[in-house]
């Protein structure tokens, strides 16, 4: 027996959410915008990317009707605790810190970790001596974040951003020497972008586990394991019917 | 000092958001607080004296364009103003390949320039005030003495003006401080700054933001005991005479 | 006419949202304001001391670390309690601390302190002749602070009054930074996408000077309505 309260008073919306997960008949998603190609905006408002399709398509694979949620990354997982979404897809890597928090899907997709800087860089390869006095630009509160922090920290001025857009416009006014961030995101933004000319400098990282994680994967509460395993089960039908390389293709494939 | 920071590692010893390399953050962000702040003001309050001057001007082409400036910064929430100067700059042509790129490329800069635009504009007006409220028999006494109306400006009416203008600007200073807290919007480690990245870090915004808020507070009330104390002293020929 | 891109719309919604959440923190600090003062006038040691703790702290610390407190902290305080009901009754409510919620409590938290100095100041304003004059006609204390204590007041609280507002208005614009798509967050974001901050940041600081010389107007009327049978001087 639930017992459902809907009120609404200045705003204060309270909403009735249940704990099973065969009740859920629209799955709320939290997602962080922008972050090309994974999830953004077009000029109208409308929310599209790689994370939005696939997440659309498990919900129809699944018979549930989904609501995208926009919330800044630094308040992301909080806002899972507190029920104002029901997952996260928001390109969240997989690991031990988060696993403490919130229960995770298999991962839907592993990018690594890339570095780029303007194409005329002196920088040949990254390390302590390479990168000391440099400026590097990474997101705040992402595992790029923690990783620069405690590897490069003592050595380099670390720039911290609440969005991706932000860091890639720094870098193109050249405050920047060099970010860290996705691979497919870097990609997007900037190799792919017609302002500037970039490159990738040193090898892509997926390596330590303890920084980088399984690959992206989809989050909710601890509570919520049954709907967790529906999403696994359909991600795997998608993958099987050809959905996914469909998909994937859409947004990492040349243009 | 060695002492000094084995003691505190060993009370920060339980602690998981606590550690050196927070604190450590925690004070650099003080160190850029104040720094951004006490230079804004300065410059500010540089630029705030001929400007309320040339604002009270019987000349039009000096009033009104001091006007028009005050009455914009003023009008508009110093983020906006923060936003124009920080990715405006950028856009300006050849800017990048230009000496002023290596003062503009430090977010500290950007900022500085936008925090001293802004508080020169109120610091403007409240001298201006200040100015306006002279009383006249004060510059009577001081013609009537031969003074020029140069003399009589330095003399008289801006050390008056500058002593009514106390209490006000002492009011400016915590609103310069609490509006600092922006800086870490473009990047810049201040204060907040610190506090959103251990927040962001931790997940932990009471032990975040708490900490940061009592760091404030305290400064708020150095800044108030402070021109508390020079009202005191500069204020005491208006205090009702005991004795 | 200035090309905006196709943000527009998105621009002037935004607009909107600055207009709604400016109104709703100024009608909470106006109530938060009212109480405060009236505790600080009162005679009970503990509200007096209350209302003092609230002023001195809300006014010592910054508007954005106060608004990321309520807005990052708030959240998990109210899960708390709501957990606590979920767990021991079944009861599963769920309230959402979102950025407007945040930005409206954050800056009606603010503005009440900065309120309840002008109302206090404007309370002790008024001439206590005209107090007792109502007290001796036989009004109720209740009759004479709603017929001759709060009319008076408002008179000499305006010019105060006008002053907050124009701070609290432009308050507003912080909310941005916890992402509340105000117009300040559409116009970044826009200056983003197109690479064109000069144009929207303007076009926003315009619309605020309008919002700020509006208000201006407005307030000029309203002081001299308030100022009806008061000499030109006033």
């Amino acid at each position: 027996m639930k017992k459902v309260l809907t009120l609404s008073l200045l705003g204060l919306a309270i909403a009735a959410t249940s704990a099973q997960a065969q009740d859920y008949e629209e799955v709320r998603i939290g997602v962080d915008v922008p972050y090309e190609p994974m999830e953004y905006r077009t000029a109208d408002g409308e929310l599209t990317g790689f994370d939005i399709d696939l997440g659309n398509a498990l919900c129809d694979e699944i018979g549930v009707s989904c609501e995208w949620v926009v919330q800044g990354w630094d308040g992301i997982i909080p806002g899972l605790m507190a029920r104002k979404y029901d997952a996260i897809m928001s390109s969240m890597t997989i690991n031990d810190d988060r696993r403490e928090q919130v229960l995770f899907s298999d991962p839907y997709i592993t990018p690594p970790s890339a570095w780029f800087a303007p194409g005329g860089t002196e920088l040949e390869e990254i390390s302590e001596e390479s990168l000391t006095d440099m400026t590097i630009g990474v997101q705040r509160g992402t595992l790029q974040d923690n990783y620069v922090t405690d590897m490069y920290g003592d050595v380099a001025d670390i720039n911290r951003y609440a969005t991706a857009d932000d860091m890639v416009l720094d870098m193109e006014s050249e405050r920047l020497d060099i970010l860290f961030l996705d691979f497919p995101v870097g990609k997007s933004t900037l190799l792919d972008s017609e302002e500037g000319d970039y490159t990738v400098v040193g090898e892509m990282l997926t390596e330590p586990k303890e920084y980088f994680g399984d690959g992206f994967g989809i989050a909710f509460r601890q509570r919520d394991e049954a709907l967790a395993e529906q999403f696994n089960e359909a991600l795997e039908t998608l993958r099987e019917d050809g959905t996914y390389d469909e998909i994937y293709a859409r947004y990492f494939e040349a243009k | 000092m060695e002492s000094l920071l084995t003691w505190l590692e060993n009370q920060l010893a339980d602690n998981s958001i606590f550690t050196l390399q927070t604190l450590s953050h925690y004070a650099d962000g003080l160190t850029t607080t104040v720094q951004l702040v006490f230079l804004s003001l300065i410059i500010g309050l540089i630029a705030a004296v001929p400007l309320a001057i040339g604002r009270g001007s019987r000349h039009a082409w000096i009033k009104w364009p001091i006007f028009a400036y005050t009455y914009v910064f003023r009008g508009t929430p110093l983020l906006i103003q923060l936003y124009l100067i920080y990715y405006g700059v950028v856009f300006v042509d050849g800017i990048q390949e230009s000496w002023l790129w290596v003062i503009l490329e430090d977010p500290f800069i950007p900022a500085l320039i936008a925090f001293t635009l802004n508080t020169a504009a109120y610091t403007t007006e409240i001298f201006r005030g200040a100015i306006k409220s002279t009383s006249k028999g004060e510059i009577e006494a001081a013609r009537a003495y031969g003074m020029s109306p140069g003399l009589t400006m330095r003399r008289i009416i801006i050390p008056s003006a500058f002593r009514r203008a106390l209490p006000a600007y002492g009011n400016e200073v915590i609103f310069m401080l609490h509006a600092s807290a922006i800086a870490s919007v473009v990047t810049i480690m201040d204060l907040t700054g610190a506090a959103r990245f251990v927040y962001a870090r931790y997940y932990a915004p009471f032990e975040a933001f708490l900490f940061v808020a009592a760091i404030y507070l305290c400064l708020t009330f150095a800044i108030l005991y402070f021109f508390r104390h020079l009202e005191k002293k500069l204020l005491a020929h208006l205090q009702p005479q005991t004795g | 006419m200035i090309d905006l891109h196709g943000y527009g719309p998105r621009l002037l919604e935004g607009a909107g949202v600055t207009l709604q959440l400016a109104l709703l923190s100024l009608l909470l600090a106006v109530v938060l304001g009212l109480i405060t003062a009236v505790a600080k006038m009162s005679r009970s040691w503990i509200a007096h001391r209350t209302a003092t703790l609230y002023t001195t702290v809300i006014r010592g610390v910054p508007d954005l670390v106060l608004m990321m407190l309520l807005f990052f902290g708030g959240q998990i305080g109210v899960n708390m309690i709501t957990d606590w009901l979920y767990y021991q009754f079944d009861i599963d409510i769920f309230i959402n601390i979102n950025e407007f919620v945040a930005g409206v409590v954050t800056i009606g938290l603010i503005f009440g302190a900065y309120m309840g100095e002008t109302f206090r100041g404007a309370f002790m304003a008024v001439d206590n002749g005209q107090i007792e004059a109502g007290k001796a006609y036989g009004m109720s204390s209740s009759l004479v602070f709603r017929r001759i204590r709060f009319p008076q007041m408002m008179r000499h609280a305006l010019p105060g009054l006008s002053n907050n507002w124009m701070v609290l208005l432009k308050t507003t614009a912080l909310v941005s930074v916890i992402g509340l798509a105000d117009m300040v967050r559409v116009a970044s974001e826009a200056s983003k996408a197109t690479r064109e901050p000069f144009l929207f940041m303007m076009v926003v600081a315009l619309i605020y000077l309008l919002i700020a010389s509006v208000s201006e107007w407005l307030f000029a009327r309203l002081q001299k309505r308030y100022s009806i049978g008061y000499g030109e001087e006033d």
